[in-house]
């Protein structure tokens, strides 16, 4: 890091793993010391890595309900009783339709994307996570975060590589 | 007994990303440029003819009364049945927890949103006066009129409109991650712009993986009654009329295992050669071809008994026209057609009750090419067939299609397969971050080392 560097904002602390199973392992330890603003990065989604990591189960699934509604609004009025079948189709598309915009939208509000930039993708390795690297940061935000002592314990618990991020300009 | 591994030769993930994102980064080949240079011409010339077309008007096809559906509709039916096997695939197989379908769903997607582009060209270029198209359009604009909520052909528009979207967004969303990986191997400027922007700044963040994950399995959830209705609601433009030959009960679950049976024969179609093109052959093995032809096989005897069983309605429903259209479908003047889909459909796919002919390229790629024809003319005999003789003999008549017809049939297909062109040109062709994640050593509680000659690969290449 150059000198102007480091006067910019600490984004947190990265290290590298050499595995899933290693990564899996180190999130349990990362979990356990408490540490909230941190997550970890792999190429493919690692299934039991919620429960390494302290995480529940993706709220995404209670938005379906909701938009369930829409589509009531949009459709004409029957013109009597019998021929309510016959605006069933157009109900149930519209119904799909717009619990499809609340699947694929909701999932990029929900993760905050799209973003042009990242402090991550300053780091040079990281651009192997998409690869086949895994990776645990830990970021300044987190109550727990201490510069020294995060990296140190990084590195206690397997990661290699342990880097410290600045935020971009 | 264990089950064969999803990727052959102990392959790495190194080598996966290397094998899918290499494609996209090297040069294209010969075969490539020769390929896109034909199907573009054709598409090229589908758009003169559609352009012909609207210009002098429907009459430069060979529709006639009683045939006023005939090849456009008949080539409407066709793509969008086309297109089910990409959303069996990517969601109801998915629900099942069928791992193998990792492999083969990008390209099954891709093949679903093509397919039903090609299909949206012919009701809107059939209706005759397109820039009146809007009007199925719910705005009650033109004298407070709303379109018809009632009528089958609006639960088509619908239908089509809301699949192409969902499958879109099901197709992108897998995309991300891939474009992704893209996007951090691109060494050129303009490559690091354009997947970058794609990519929406991806960074596998498990935050991000279990939201990700969760809208699957939500799309996947909302994709499989969405398919399964999308051609229900277009064989419900048939089933609610009262012409002989359409006014069947049978028609939703018919037209939807003939659509899965049509799709799965084009997935096959495309897989094996670009599979054979790109040497993509640790990735999609031998057992994906083999399940892939189980899956043809059995559809293509759920459309086999469809056929048998509407010969018994027809027999059994005691209504003279009923009867005579399904003799007239075998013994009349288009018999030819009637025979083209039992065999191409039917006959042709019991040979997948061999397993080496499930295993061999050229049966599986003649059997997938009798299918594509045989679904086709299928298509044909339900919807052509059945007009041209109706309740009224005077009125009779054959159909004959006109060079329009057959070269804007032709120019869908050019279409059809330039874009699939691009798609494996320009995108990761197998959604590698899936395909990762049923590697054994991507479950977290695999300990086992991987072979010390892949270890000390991966570390010189990384």
């Amino acid at each position: 890091m150059s000198a102007a560097a480091v006067k910019k904002r600490t984004f947190g602390v990265i290290a590298e793993f050499g595995s899933a199973a290693e990564l899996y392992r180190a999130a349990e330890r990362v979990r356990d010391q408490g540490y909230r603003f941190w997550d970890a990065h792999s190429p493919f989604p690692i299934h039991g890595l919620n429960e390494a990591m302290g995480l529940k189960k993706s709220h995404l699934l209670e938005y379906i309900p909701t938009s369930f509604l829409f589509p009531l609004i949009v459709r004409g009025k029957p013109v009597d009783f019998f021929t309510v079948p016959a605006f069933f189709p157009i109900m149930f598309e519209l119904t799909i339709l717009f619990a499809g915009f609340t699947a694929f939208f909701g999932v990029f509000v929900m993760n905050r994307l799209p973003r042009l930039h990242h402090p991550l993708f300053d780091h040079a390795p990281f651009a192997r996570v998409t690869d086949h690297a895994v990776f645990i940061v830990i970021e300044s935000g987190d109550p727990k975060f201490a510069e020294a002592g995060t990296s140190e314990f990084l590195e206690e618990i397997g990661g290699r590589g342990v880097t410290v991020l600045y935020e971009s300009d | 007994m264990p089950r064969p591994a999803m990727v052959e030769n102990n392959r790495s993930m190194h080598w996966i990303t290397n094998l899918l994102a290499g494609i996209p980064e090297r040069k294209a080949p010969l075969w490539w440029w020769v390929a896109i240079a034909v199907t573009g011409s054709f598409a090229t010339f589908g758009v003169f003819c559609i352009i012909y077309l609207l210009w002098t008007g429907v009459g430069v096809w060979g529709n006639n009364l009683p045939m006023a559906w005939a090849w456009g509709i008949t080539n409407f039916v066709f793509w969008i049945g086309i297109g089910h096997a990409g959303t069996l695939i990517s969601a109801i197989l998915f629900l099942c927890r069928q791992k193998w379908r990792t492999a083969v769903n990008r390209s099954a997607e891709a093949m679903t949103l093509f397919a039903v582009m090609c299909a949206a060209i012919f009701p809107a270029i059939q209706v005759g006066r397109i820039w009146m198209i809007w009007f199925v359009a719910p705005v009650p604009v033109p004298n407070w009129i709303w379109p018809n909520f009632r009528s089958p052909l609006l639960w088509d528009v619908f239908a089509v409109s809301t699949y192409f979207t969902v499958s879109f967004f099901f197709w992108y969303l897998g995309l991300v991650p891939d474009v992704a990986t893209v996007r951090d191997r691109a060494r050129g400027r303009v490559a690091k712009f354009c997947y970058g922007l794609l990519a929406l700044g991806w960074r596998g963040g498990h935050r991000q993986w279990r939201h990700y994950e969760m809208s699957y399995l939500i799309l996947a959830g909302i994709s499989t009654p969405l398919v399964l209705s999308v051609h229900s609601t277009v064989s419900f433009d048939f089933a609610t009329s009262l012409i002989p030959g359409w006014h069947t009960t049978i028609f939703p679950p018919y037209f939807v295992a003939g659509a899965i049976f049509g799709g799965f024969a084009m997935v096959l179609t495309l897989l094996i050669s670009s599979r054979a093109l790109f040497k993509l052959h640790d990735v999609i093995t031998w057992n994906h071809i083999d399940v892939m032809c189980k899956i043809t096989l059995l559809t293509g005897s759920m459309v086999g008994y469809s056929y048998c069983m509407e010969f018994f309605v027809a027999y059994y429903g005691a209504d003279p026209f009923g009867r005579y259209i399904f003799l007239n479908r075998y013994f009349g003047p288009y018999w030819w057609v009637g025979y083209g889909m039992f065999i191409g459909n039917v006959l042709m796919p019991q040979l997948f009750w061999v397993r080496a002919f499930r295993r061999n390229v050229w049966t599986v790629y003649l059997v997938a090419m009798c299918a594509n024809a045989g679904m086709w003319f299928e298509r044909f005999a339900i919807i052509a067939v059945s007009l041209h003789r109706d309740f009224l003999p005077s009125s009779w008549q054959m159909y004959y299609p006109t060079w329009v017809d057959i070269f804007t049939f032709a120019g869908t297909i050019g279409l059809f397969l330039t874009l699939f062109l691009l798609f494996i040109r320009f995108l990761p062709t197998v959604a590698m971050s899936e395909v990762k994640s049923v590697l054994p050593e991507a479950d977290p509680h695999h300990y086992e080392p991987l072979p010390a000659k892949i270890v000390a690969m991966e570390e010189t290449q990384a």
